[in-house]
Formats: C-alpha cells, sequence, structure tokens
C-alpha cells in the first residue's frame, strides 16, 4: 500500500512530548492506522511512557494503560483475557515495549505470553538503548557503540533478539523499521488478523541516543537496512520470508553497503573514527555482520 | 448451606471459586500450591467457569491481575512467601491503580535458609502497599473473609486490593469443617463489580501516564482517605454476614473476654484462635485479661486499639520482626496509644521460622507481664520467659 492510500484517521493526537524526529512517534502513528481505534495498549516504561504526554492529558486516541518495566506482556495477557471473559474478543490487545523492556528486563514475561499463546500482537521499538532513562546500554545495542554506560564503545555484540522469538514458533513475528512505512503497515495489518501471539520489532534510530541530526532519522533507518545492520523480514509458522533490500542482500541481488555508511553519520559511533580511525574494531563490526547474514543464507535460503 | 471438610487452602480455592472472579492468573509456591491446585480442580469440573492464565512467575501474576482487572472484572490470585516478594512492585501498582483484586497469601518464612513453615515476615513486609491486609485465624474465617473481601474491595469509596494471609500448614494444609453458604446467596452478597474506570475502546483514556508532583499526592491522600473508610465498611459487611450467615469472626479486631479486662493479649493469624484457650486458662487462675486478635492490620484499628488502652495493659505477641525495631503490631499498637492513654504495652516476638506457639506458650508470656517481670520487649524463649 502506498503511504498516500494509507487510512487518513490519526489516533497519535498533536501534542505528544517526544523529541524532534523521534521515531518511535512515527512507528505509532503507522500502528494507530494499521491496527484502527478498536485497540488497547499496554505500555512498560519506555520513551513511549513520556511520548503519551502528562497526566491529565494524552496523545493517544486508543484506551492505554502504563505498566511497570519488565511487565507489559503479562499485563496484555490480564488484559486479552479479561476482555475475552466479557465477550470482546475484536479487540486488538497491543503490548508496545523498548528495546530495554523486551530484550532485557521483560524477556521473561514475554517468553512466558508468547508460551502461552496470549492472543496479543507484542511490538518492540528497537532504538538499542535505553533511551528514556538518558541512553544507557541494553542488549540490543551493538557492539562499539557508545553509550553512557559503555564510554569507550561496548564490548558486546547485541542479543539476536529474532532467534529468541523465532524458538517459541508463534504464528507471526516480523522485523521492520520506521524508513519502510508501507512495510511496517503490512506487517503490522497482517499480525491484527493473526490468532495467537505475534511480535514485531520495528528499528527505530533515536536522534539523541545515537547522537544524529534530528532530520535524518528516516535515512539512519534506511542505512541500518541497506548496509545489513537491520534485516526486513517476517516469519509465519516457522517460514521465513525476508523483505525489501534485506531479500535482495540475502539473495545476494545487490551488495549490503559498508556499514561505515551508517556508523560514520552516528556519533556514538565517532570513537571509531577520531582522532583515528579504529581499523580494527570497525572490522569487527563489519565481521560480525557478514556472519550474521551467512547465517540467514544457511537457514533461510 | 452445606459443610465442607477441608484444607484452608481448597477452602480458600471454594470461596474464591464461588466469588467469581473473571481471571485467576497464578503461580505455584509452597505452601499455596493446593490453593491453585484447587482452583484448577475447579477448572475442570466445570465450577469455574473464567479464565485461569498459568503465568510464569508472580510478578506476572499480579501483572496479569492488574491488566484483567483494568478491563473492568474480578479477578483473584494467592501466592506466599518469596513469590509475594517478588510482586511488591506490582502489589503497589495495583493499589494505586485502584484495582479491587483479592489475593490470599499463605504467610511464609522468607529465607535464606529455605524455610517453608509459617511467620507473617512475607505480608508485614507489604505494609506499605496500600493493600488492605486481613490475618484469617480460622478455615471457616478463611471462607468469609475471601468473600467479604470482594465487596470490601470493589465498593465505591475503597476500590483497593485486599490481601488476605492465613499461616502456612497451620491452617493451609489442616482441615476443619467450614460452612459454605449456596452459591445464589453468594452472588447476593457480592453482585458483580462495578469499576470506577476501564480500559474501554469507546472512552479511550490513558492510564498510569506521567504525573506531576501536586496531583500525585492527591492520588496518596486519596488512597489514605479509602483505608479510613475501609475501617467503617468493614464492621458493616461482618454485621450483615452475621446477618445472612450467621457467623462473626470480629470487625477489625475480634474481641474474647475483653469486657472486664485488666490485661488484653493482641494478636494475629493462628496464634489468635490459640490465645482464647490460654485467657480461658488465666482466666480460671484469677487473672482478669482478654484477647483483641487482630483481623485487620490495614486499615489498622487505631481508634479501637486505643479504647483498650483506657480499660487494660495492652501485651502484643508478634509472629514477625522488624529487624532493628521490634514486631509490626507492637509499633502500631504503641502508636494507636502514644499522647491518648496511660496503658503500658508489652512486645514479644514469638514463633518465627515456624516454631511451634502454644496456649501453654502464650500463658508464660502472660503471666511474666502480669507478675511484673515483662521487659518491653522480649523474645520469647530466648530470655527465660
Amino acid at each position: 500500500m502506498a503511504i498516500k492510500n494509507l487510512p487518513r484517521e490519526e489516533c497519535y493526537l498533536p501534542g505528544s512530548a517526544a523529541c524532534p524526529g523521534c521515531p518511535a512517534t512515527m512507528a505509532l502513528r503507522i500502528t494507530f492506522k494499521a491496527l484502527g481505534k478498536n485497540t488497547m495498549m499496554i505500555v512498560p516504561a519506555c520513551c513511549t511512557a513520556v511520548i503519551e504526554s502528562l497526566h491529565p492529558h494524552t496523545s493517544f486516541d486508543i484506551p492505554t494503560m502504563n505498566i511497570a518495566f519488565e511487565a507489559a506482556a503479562a499485563g496484555a495477557s490480564g488484559v486479552e483475557a479479561g476482555l475475552r471473559m466479557q465477550g470482546k474478543t475484536d479487540t486488538t490487545v497491543v503490548a508496545w515495549a523498548g528495546d530495554g523492556g523486551t530484550y532485557d528486563i521483560g524477556i521473561q514475561a514475554l517468553s512466558g505470553a508468547l508460551e502461552r499463546g496470549t492472543n496479543f500482537i507484542y511490538i518492540c521499538y528497537n532504538n538499542e538503548i535505553y533511551s528514556n532513562t538518558g541512553i544507557q546500554r541494553s542488549g540490543a545495542t551493538p557492539y562499539g557503540a557508545w553509550t553512557t554506560t559503555t564510554v569507550g564503545g561496548k564490548t558486546e555484540f547485541r542479543k539476536e533478539m529474532g532467534e529468541i522469538i523465532q524458538a517459541h514458533h508463534i504464528p507471526y513475528a516480523a522485523q521492520t523499521c520506521i524508513a519502510y512505512p508501507e512495510d511496517m503497515y503490512k506487517k503490522l495489518v497482517k499480525a491484527k488478523g493473526i490468532k495467537g501471539p505475534k511480535y514485531i520489532e520495528i528499528m527505530a534510530p533515536c536522534p539523541p541516543g545515537w547522537r544524529f541530526s534530528m532530520e535524518k532519522t528516516v535515512e539512519m533507518g534506511t542505512m541500518a537496512v541497506e548496509t545489513g545492520a537491520w534485516a526486513l523480514y517476517e516469519v509465519e509458522n516457522d517460514k521465513v520470508t525476508f523483505n525489501g533490500k534485506s531479500k535482495l542482500i540475502l539473495e545476494k541481488k545487490i551488495e549490503r553497503k559498508p556499514i561505515e555508511d551508517w556508523i560514520k553519520h552516528q556519533g556514538r559511533f565517532r570513537h571509531l573514527f577520531k582522532p583515528k580511525k579504529d581499523v580494527k574494531r570497525i572490522k569487527t563490526i563489519e565481521d560480525h555482520i557478514d556472519l550474521i547474514w551467512e547465517r540467514y543464507r544457511k537457514r533461510h535460503l | 448451606m452445606s459443610v465442607m471438610i477441608d484444607t484452608g487452602n481448597y477452602i480458600a480455592a471454594k470461596a474464591a471459586v464461588m466469588a467469581r472472579p473473571a481471571v485467576v492468573p497464578a503461580y505455584p509456591i509452597t505452601p499455596q500450591t493446593t490453593l491453585v491446585e484447587g482452583i484448577a480442580n475447579y477448572v475442570k469440573t466445570g465450577e469455574f467457569k473464567g479464565e485461569y492464565i498459568c503465568v510464569e512467575s508472580e510478578h506476572s501474576a499480579m501483572a496479569a491481575c492488574i491488566g484483567a482487572s483494568a478491563t473492568g472484572v474480578r479477578t483473584f490470585t494467592g501466592t506466599s512467601s518469596h513469590g509475594l516478594l517478588l510482586m511488591h512492585e506490582m502489589l503497589h501498582w495495583a493499589a494505586l491503580a485502584r484495582l479491587p483484586i483479592v489475593m490470599c497469601n499463605i504467610n511464609r518464612v522468607v529465607g535464606p535458609g529455605w524455610n517453608i513453615w509459617t511467620d507473617e515476615n512475607d505480608s508485614i513486609s507489604q505494609r506499605d502497599t496500600g493493600w488492605i491486609q486481613f490475618y484469617c485465624s480460622s478455615n471457616q474465617e478463611i471462607f468469609d473473609t475471601v468473600i467479604q473481601s470482594f465487596k470490601l474491595a470493589e465498593h465505591e469509596k475503597v476500590q483497593l486490593p485486599v490481601m488476605i494471609s492465613y499461616n502456612a500448614f497451620i491452617l493451609s494444609h489442616t482441615s476443619m469443617p467450614v460452612y459454605v453458604p449456596d452459591q445464589k446467596d453468594v452472588d447476593n452478597f457480592i453482585p458483580k463489580r462495578i469499576p470506577k474506570w476501564k480500559l474501554d475502546v469507546d472512552n479511550p483514556i490513558t492510564f498510569g501516564n506521567i504525573i506531576l508532583p501536586a496531583a500525585y499526592e492527591k492520588v496518596r491522600k486519596d488512597m489514605q482517605d479509602s483505608q479510613e473508610y475501609a475501617k467503617k465498611l468493614i464492621p458493616e459487611i461482618s454485621k450483615e454476614w452475621k446477618k445472612q450467615f450467621g457467623r462473626h469472626h470480629g470487625d477489625l479486631l475480634e474481641l474474647y473476654k475483653c469486657e472486664d479486662a485488666g490485661y488484653i493479649l493482641l494478636s494475629m493469624g493462628a496464634i489468635g484462635a490459640e490465645s482464647k484457650v490460654s485467657i480461658d486458662n488465666l482466666r480460671k487462675e484469677g487473672i482478669k485479661i482478654g484477647l483483641a486478635r487482630v483481623r485487620c492490620f490495614r486499615p489498622f484499628p487505631r481508634e479501637e486499639v486505643l479504647k483498650l488502652g483506657k480499660q487494660a495493659d495492652l501485651i502484643v505477641i508478634d509472629r514477625n520482626i522488624s529487624v532493628g525495631m521490634e514486631g509490626a503490631v507492637f509499633t502500631e499498637v504503641k502508636a494507636a496509644l502514644y499522647n491518648n492513654s496511660d496503658a503500658k504495652a508489652y512486645g514479644f516476638i514469638a514463633g518465627l521460622g515456624g516454631k511451634d506457639v502454644t496456649f501453654g506458650d502464650i500463658e508464660k508470656m502472660c503471666k511474666k507481664v502480669v507478675n511484673g517481670k515483662a521487659k518491653q520487649l522480649e523474645w520469647f524463649g530466648f530470655e527465660g520467659v
């Protein structure tokens, strides 16, 4: 679907408390358009708890409940059961969490809800850091990235959340990115139509967190995909399909761009370029991405 | 009405199911297990028609209760000890979100070392979460309090969660005969919940977003006002229950032979039941002593305790300890007396780690006070009591 044909209705209202250039707001806007007004959202501690705006106001036109950091998926299980017991089975229940609330503190509740078969969509908007608390390292932070808790650059690789999700063999899982709203919309609509647990992860480049200029959010998303640092794919009943540029990279129809093209625009990697280029660490990142894509090809081609 | 002979946990399961919660999220922990197994059995027999969610932790059990309760339905769960401690964050959340969740907690010791016997440190350490807290002394009281708690929690002026605690094994795994009312009478006693707020697609509100200091303080004040209101409502509910079912376990306090007493013993849970035997025996020896069993710890019956302090010296037995101070009930009792009474108050710590406390032990503690030999705070069994 072309952007111009997306539903006109906005459930993401003006007056939010987001930073300029915030990727989460883009993701929220498309999510609300895709899922419609018959949706409820459970939000743990994350940027969205601020974006919603301050009590007694709200910038969301769908019922929203905030819950503790690690509790989004369990809260959603409760909401879904409560609605079902009242015969309200047509409402889409969404848990909307950041990467900290998903990869780290919320992983137990998430795994539990997926295993139990809760009929909901768990959406992780991944900005690769604890950004709401002021840019700390998470399990999603990539190798080499500066955060306030990895001052010289992270020394570990990020967790492969997609593989962890796939190990639950749920009916639908997908990775998308804010730079591809049509892809995002399509995946959300598909998830809405499937019963059972669904997981969608949205790559969300964060201007203040990654240290890039606020008008470059979409560009950073595009480059994440084109360099292969992020992959667009969906998993339906264990069948993995790569989408868009990621499909072309997987099939080697195009070369993925060098990782430098992405990281050199982000202040969080500045120490890899100044005062002098850290060839070794840049190569480590590049080799790791190659390794991931080789793994993808071995499994999914 | 029928009679059911069963353990505290199975009785609690029966009561919970008869209250018709829509959702019961639960996670097993000794000695609560037979409670959740009991409910699972009612799923199989069809007696429980709600949704039973087998969650992956107690933290998630309470989170799921919160989620379900936020859709406007009735919820119930049960836990114990470490499970309750893991829930701690969500206990605050449930109370601040004003969700009338009802939960049984089987009072069990906190580790290390691992110990599945009873003391009250698990629930006492949740004192400040905003939950209403009952402590039961018999299986009949467990049944009656579970049903009554839904009425209390869901009252439009209360809207707070309720925790019903009872002792591990002494009650949870001990069979007693219990009168079980007819389902229709329970239905009449606790009609369908009318939520004050709920998640509703026809009225999209955002709940729990960022709140500024002055508004937040008002939320806390409102919780306090509701707990104060619950003090008035609990005796009313007890009275209504007595009228309808003929049983009464007391209001916030259960008073036993207090009318002419010069000494009044305060205790909670199973020690409270045991104390009645001690009171009878001590009275046979000519000691004018009565019992005020603390049935409700939050809200604390400040006014009733003060009234007792106007007529008698008070003896408190705590099966818990706020390390660095004293037993929790002892602290509250003294706070209730302060500035308004000349009564002396004596505190004993007894039965921690599940150590048995017999009626004979209770008599020894009381006699030490009566004989003028007790210090203000004593550890029973350590200092030659």
